[in-house]
């Protein structure tokens, strides 16, 4: 990474470094308000190149460091400038599977752009956009930077969850030779990247094609199969031929406020919420026949302050709803949303209410949600998480009205694995205790990552996650002896 | 894709299905349901399996159509196809050896009730089948009941056939004089609710199998939450059987109305071109099948 490479960038770095940053052209946001289409529209290829001469190729990227798969962004960028569109592709997928996706949600602000140099003085390289760029470039000319396969193993892997992370391992396993089978409980595959990510921010034709891409490579899909219900791990293993399993089944479990008056009609997990109009596209019934309690014209609020919290709102907006709005219980500093989707949000007129709490939630006599009773809160010390804790100011409730009440509040461990596979290890929370090196659980061929190791987080961390596991598995299946089942699983990091 | 291999009306507005899911079959346990979403446009609905062969690798069901996606499914045959089924989910029935059981339902019920009994037999229990509907035309699978019961009484609400009256007031009867040990109860929401208010005070274990809106059926969505014992539990994880006395009934029943605008504004649509929406179903699932990547559909 850090030889010395011909450099395809003209200028001298004293003129790299007073260009600015390009801006990505976006929807009008009053317009794009009213819409699922995507609100980014991304860089034409005269913008990519501009950003792409801003870099000053360091010797040590930040960047690279940064980022949880390791992209060789230096080259990237340099293919970009050689105007070698596919060849930068290619070299984004040796490390990054997803490269459409990651490109879109990724947060860069704390991964490979927090790197970047530039951003020490002025801003950095618009590093995802780039990304983004030759990944739509490869896919919208129909072409593809493929990388090339190892010769056959005769391994089988199974892989649990259409998610980021078994997506990724999916690339790495199928590149080694081996055979990859993913495992999906729902209808359509792509786990949180269809059911929980909103169209305006990715558009589920990407996800679709990257998928395609992979089933191309040779990667077999089911779906509909509820492993823990409809097989177990064992019988994959025992009857149905299976040398490893991974296990990436995500966050599972939404997490209610515990609150009086959540059973309300109108009162959602954003799970749920999400779920209705991603996957099952309730936006646009009756054209689907999945119904959504109606927003339109009503008063929605959304209780979180993370990216779920974001996409739920911001659905909202587009449903119709009268008035759309974030209540966090700590303030926007402590938000664990992107910073963009932030900004999105503001500029296409979500509110944002800081420092209360809902405490009770009120109906009327058909169980219809009517309005929320809320408590305002100060920052006191700082909680497990390392952000300061919010504590509630005596006094001082007050009730407004709303119709629709989408509680963000996170994730807990669904046991549905875990309960039905004897021999594996959880965290005292729930979550599949796995190896921080290898991902190995504590049952021999099983490994486990993304979140149902780490609890909720993102979906870079989940492929990070993917390509890990990929590497163990093909250490345990070619008899490296460095990954055989660890006595001790040792304790997840939990996510927040 | 799921095949459908055998249809049978069973009762005005009632049918079963056999339907071809190997893996479903080969694991289900009676009291589970599966999810099934019939074409590319439907939604997700749970049913209950009311048999299954794992030898021929299929599953039944009966339904009875009551919505839009029951009408749409009810219109189907063999040969058609389903596109998606998944299960089993839910936990099984639990099955002990209680000694008197009485196993109470009310019509499309039935079907979902008479694997439990079968199982409870199997178990050894003593089994009382109470059988209701609103009519004779409603009634379903009463020979398949009485050949795995001890016991049998129908009751309809209209007297067109057996006992006239309410499910439970034969049940009344039976617990007055005493001995019954466990009750099963499967049916309408009223059905159910008047009977937990029936065994409750006689603290007879009563278990109740509830029917909540769902969408993906693993516990992901939390939408099928009902409160049991003032808690919220999920009916797709957690449940379908819970204890009879322990259950908000009246807020099952408010959930389960909460779509009722545009269950209603479905069920317009299906009616004004049942054939159309018959096609249409049809042309979607056969692309399905075709296509060796999945169709891509337009959302725009």
């Amino acid at each position: 990474m850090t030889d010395k490479v011909p450099s395809n960038n003209p200028l001298p770095n004293k003129e790299r470094i007073k260009l600015p940053r390009q801006r990505v052209p976006e929807q009008d946001a009053q317009v794009r308000a009213h819409n699922f289409c995507e609100v980014n529209l991304g860089f034409p290829a005269e913008q990519a190149r501009q950003e792409s001469l801003r870099c000053i190729e360091c010797p040590k990227p930040g960047c690279v460091d940064k980022c949880p798969v390791s992209v060789n962004v230096r080259a990237v960028i340099d293919l970009i400038l050689a105007g070698d569109y596919l060849g930068a592709a290619s070299k984004v997928r040796e490390d990054n599977a997803l490269p459409a996706i990651t490109g879109r949600v990724c947060p860069v602000e704390d991964q490979c752009e927090s790197g970047c140099v530039l951003g020490k003085k002025g801003e950095p390289v618009g590093i995802a956009y780039l990304e983004r760029f030759v990944a739509d470039w490869e896919r919208e000319t129909g072409q593809f930077g493929s990388p090339v396969s190892a010769p056959a193993t005769g391994k089988k892997v199974g892989l649990i969850g259409s998610g980021p992370a078994s997506l990724a391992c999916a690339g790495d396993l199928i590149q080694m030779g081996h055979q990859v089978h993913v495992f999906e409980a729902l209808h359509e595959l792509g786990g949180v990247l269809v059911y929980g990510i909103p169209a305006f921010r990715l558009p589920k034709d990407i996800v679709r094609h990257e998928i395609n891409v992979l089933r191309r490579r040779g990667v077999v899909f089911e779906t509909n199969v509820v492993v823990g219900k409809t097989v177990t791990i064992d019988e994959l293993m025992q009857e149905e031929g299976f040398d490893a399993i991974f296990v990436a089944t995500g966050a599972g479990l939404p997490k209610f406020l515990k609150v009086p008056g959540e059973h309300f009609n109108g009162v959602y997990s954003a799970n749920e919420f999400l779920t209705r109009v991603n996957l099952m596209r309730a936006y646009l019934f009756p054209q689907y026949d999945e119904p959504l309690y109606p927003c339109k014209d009503r008063d929605v609020i959304v209780v979180g302050g993370g990216n779920t919290a974001m996409d739920a709102v911001r659905s909202a907006l587009r449903l119709g709803a009268k008035t759309a709005s974030i209540y966090y219980r700590r303030t926007e500093k402590e938000m664990p949303a992107r910073v963009e989707e932030v900004h999105h949000a503001k500029d296409e007129g979500v509110h944002f209410e800081m420092l209360v709490n809902p405490v009770e939630f009120f109906g009327d006599e058909k169980g219809n949600l009517t309005s929320v009773k809320c408590i305002r809160q100060e920052l006191g010390e700082p909680d497990d998480s390392g952000r300061r804790s919010p504590v509630p100011i005596k006094g001082s409730e007050f009730v407004v009205p709303c119709s629709v009440a989408i509680i963000a509040a996170g994730t807990s461990a669904n046991p549905l694995i875990q309960s039905t596979t004897p021999g594996l290890a959880v965290t005292k929370r729930g979550y599949i205790s796995a190896s921080d090196d290898t991902l190995a659980t504590s049952k021999p061929g099983v490994f486990a990552g993304g979140d149902i190791v780490t609890g909720g987080a993102t979906v870079i961390l989940a492929m990070g996650a993917g390509r890990k596991a990929a590497k163990s598995i093909n250490e345990y299946l070619m008899g490296a002896p460095k990954v055989n089942a660890q006595e001790q699983a040792t304790s997840a990091v939990s996510g927040d | 894709m799921f095949e459908i291999v055998e249809t049978r009306p069973l009762a005005r507005g009632i049918k079963l299905f056999v339907i071809k899911a190997p893996r479903i079959a080969r694991k289900q346990r009676p009291g589970q349901f599966v999810i099934v979403r019939l074409d590319e446009c439907g939604e997700r609905i749970p049913l209950t399996i009311a048999d299954a062969d794992p030898k021929a690798g299929t599953v039944t069901i009966v339904v009875q159509a009551i919505g839009k996606t029951t009408m749409l499914l009810s219109m189907l045959e063999a040969g058609d196809s389903i596109l998606d089924v998944v299960g089993p989910l839910g936990r099984p029935s639990e099955i002990e050896k209680f000694g008197t059981t009485v196993v109470v339902s009310g019509s499309v019920g039935t079907a979902m009730a008479y694997p439990t009994a079968r199982e409870l037999k199997r178990a050894g229990n003593k089994v009382i089948s109470i059988v209701g509907a609103r009519s004779k035309d409603l009634l379903v699978l009463e020979d398949e009941v009485r050949a795995v019961s001890d016991e049998t009484y129908v009751v309809t609400d209209d007297g067109s056939y057996g006992q006239k009256g309410l499910v439970t007031d034969k049940l009344k009867e039976l617990v007055d004089a005493g001995g019954v040990n466990y009750v099963l109860a499967i049916g309408p929401v009223p059905m159910m609710r008047a009977v937990a208010n029936l065994t409750g005070p006689k603290q007879i274990k009563t278990i109740v199998s509830l029917n909540s809106i769902m969408v993906d059926g693993t516990g992901m969505c939390g939408g099928c939450r009902v409160l049991v014992n003032n808690s919220s539990q999920f009916a797709c994880v957690d449940g379908p059987d819970f204890d009879a006395t322990q259950v908000n009934f009246e807020v099952l029943t408010q959930r389960n109305n909460m779509y009722r605008e545009q269950e209603r504004a479905s069920i317009e649509r299906l009616q004004a071109d049942p054939e159309a929406e018959l096609k249409k179903l049809r042309e979607s699932n056969r692309a399905h099948a075709c296509a060796l990547e999945p169709v891509e559909v337009s959302h725009d």
